[in-house]
């Protein structure tokens, strides 16, 4: 581990690092070998935090390898309001579409999950902060239609700033509508898992992802109404360590479990088969 | 007497003037009764002119006028019979919404509305109209209770926003809301919402699901405050009068984008200037509204109110 030290001095003595090679952990603040992460499905093998993910890096951690159809892939942001501020809304969609090779927020798939068919959205936070718009809220309520179409249970794995501003009223109906539509798959009696990852916060936290059938939080994520930033200016007051972590909604009810990276899928694919698996049909 | 708003400051000058004249005595000298009425010629032609061409950010501050009329104002002049309801049933009793029962139009309403204070000891008592948790609870109960009975709905918004604090996370704000919006849309009764003040993005939202959305002409509805969005996307929340318009939250806007079904007209120079014509003009459109909605079945109804949301976006596809 002679090389670690040397890297970590180097570090310290405010030289570079080779950032192909090394990359700090924003859990233990130590410098972890990158390649080291990634095999570790990206989380650090010191102290288990977990990085954050693209949407394919989850729809490639989650789905059978080959089972993947992506839908909806031709949705497209426009720009209704002509919004402007420091920059164009339509320029800042150009970046953001150059810089991830995605059209908007989310990605949408179909396939399977140790061999069950799901219904599959997964947020891009590089993607405008991972932010909810029209096309993000029509790409939910796409899967969740088909979800109740074909019956397969729909998974979305949320990683958002919120509803995204550019769009503004249009935005905030987005929430409304995904609630809607999971209201339709939840009397379908389809199941709806919501993954919340770091961070998921502001109009995603307050519509779909805490009403589903079940919540399930990576470890560490932010989960929580307003931005933590915005509460301290209001009560002007530091918050407390761990607050709106997910350890911190576990705690008072608002998570069904927190699970690692590594067991993930298998979490999903097991509750999928015990909600799927009642034998007691009840009529009216 | 109430601060006027930097661009009503001219008006404000007139009417005291005018008020000066009325102290002297109206009657004794024909002259003065001539001047008097000259002056609110004046001041009625200047509001006309200044509020047709209120830019958003004036509207903004129309909006949150401090004289403007509350949801309890509106119950008061608008219904009879009023019965406050309080209590989640589960944490406590938020008093930034009230929620109850009144008579409207000779039958039975659930009127669920945010309640800002007036003055600081009232409004410290209303957290300025920034709802916990609790309150959004509390206001599903009740509507909850009134498609039980088979009450329609009335809902008036008027919030900066749900409150950002420490027990509102703790107690699960997101959550809350959340909830509210999922069982809004199926709720068996027809639920009309009226914009009456500040439409202050989720905090708003998680009252306002409905089958008709009623804006008055001087209500602003966005996704996040003209300064909350200028602090993030400028980085100096002194360019809130350019996010304001940015944001496109008037009422005549959002009626374009769909977002909105009716524009309430109020009276010259603001609902602030005059309650009771305010009350009674909103009155009308929330009763020919109610109206029409009795006449549908719950199939078609709530078949409708799923079709409105479900299509709000603008994309595209090719
Ligand atoms: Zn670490």
């Amino acid at each position: 581990m002679n090389w670690f030290k040397e890297t970590l001095s180097r570090v310290k003595r405010g030289k570079k690092v080779d950032q192909s090679l090394w990359v700090m952990c924003s859990g233990c603040k130590e410098i972890v070998y990158k390649k080291e992460v990634e095999r570790n499905l990206k989380v650090c093998p010191k102290c288990g935090y977990h990085f954050r993910i693209g949407a394919w890096e989850r729809i490639n951690m989650l789905l059978d390898e080959g089972s993947v159809v992506e839908r909806d892939g031709n949705l497209a942001p426009m720009d209704p309001l002509k919004f402007k501020d420091t920059k164009r809304y339509k320029d800042r969609i150009e970046d953001a579409q150059k810089k991830t090779g995605m059209k908007d927020a989310v990605v949408s798939v179909e396939g399977t999950i140790h061999g069950v068919s799901v219904q599959f959205v997964a947020f891009e936070f590089g993607f405008l902060g991972g932010s909810m718009g029209s096309v993000v809220g029509e790409k939910i309520a796409r899967a969740a239609e088909r979800s109740m179409e074909k019956r397969e249970p729909l998974i979305i794995v949320s990683c958002s700033g919120g509803a995204r501003m550019q769009e503004s009223m249009l935005s905030l109906m987005q929430m409304a509508k995904t609630c809607a539509v999971v209201r339709r798959l939840s009397e379908a009696k389809v199941p709806f898992i919501s993954i919340l990852s770091d961070p998921t916060t502001g109009g995603v936290s307050a519509s779909y992802a805490l009403i589903a059938d079940v919540v399930i939080a990576e470890p560490g994520a932010l989960i929580g109404f307003a931005g933590p930033r915005v509460i301290e200016q209001t009560i002007g007051q530091k918050l407390p360590e761990g607050f709106q972590r997910a350890e911190y909604l576990l705690e008072h009810g608002f998570v069904d479990m927190i699970v690692e990276r590594k067991h993930m899928k298998d979490i999903i694919y097991r509750i999928i088969k015990l909600l799927t698996g009642g034998s007691y049909v009840h009529s009216s | 007497m109430v601060k006027p708003l930097e661009f009503e400051r001219e008006i404000y000058e007139i009417e005291k003037r005018i008020e000066e004249l009325k102290s002297i005595g109206t009657g004794v000298q024909l002259d003065i009764d001539e001047e008097i009425r000259k002056l609110e010629r004046k001041v009625k032609r200047k509001l006309i002119k200044l509020y047709r061409e209120l830019t958003p950010w004036q509207r903004v501050q129309v909006a949150r006028h401090p004289n403007r009329p509350y949801t309890l104002d509106y119950v008061k002049l608008m219904m009879n019979n009023f019965v406050e309801f309080r209590g989640d049933r589960r944490f406590a009793d938020d008093r930034s919404i009230v929620a109850g029962f009144a008579e409207f139009d000779g039958m039975s309403v659930a009127v669920v509305g945010h309640q800002k204070g007036r003055g600081t000891k009232e409004n410290i008592e209303r957290n300025f109209g920034m709802p916990h948790p609790e309150g959004y609870r509390k206001a599903l109960r009740v509507m909850k209770l009134a498609e039980k009975f088979g009450i329609p709905i009335l809902t008036f918004v008027d919030t900066p926003g749900a409150y950002p604090g420490i027990g509102a996370e703790e107690r699960g704000q997101a959550e809350a809301i959340g909830e509210n919006l999922y069982e809004m849309i199926n709720l068996k009764v027809p639920i009309v919402v009226s914009v009456i003040g500040e439409g202050g993005s989720g905090g708003a939202l998680a009252i306002s699901v409905g089958d008709r959305i009623l804006m008055q002409e001087n209500a602003i509805y966005a996704v996040i405050s003209p300064e909350g969005c200028a602090s993030i996307l400028w980085r100096d929340s002194a360019k809130a009068p350019l996010a304001a318009e940015a944001l496109k939250l008037t009422a005549q806007d959002l009626l374009k984008l769909g977002v909105i079904d009716e524009v309430v007209k109020e009276p010259i120079g603001g609902a602030h200037r005059n309650h009771q014509l305010a009350a009674n003009i909103l009155k009308r459109a929330v009763r020919r509204n109610l109206r029409e909605l009795l006449n549908k079945s719950i199939d078609q109804l709530l078949e409708e109110r799923f079709e409105k949301y479900r299509n709000i976006g603008v994309f595209s596809q090719e």
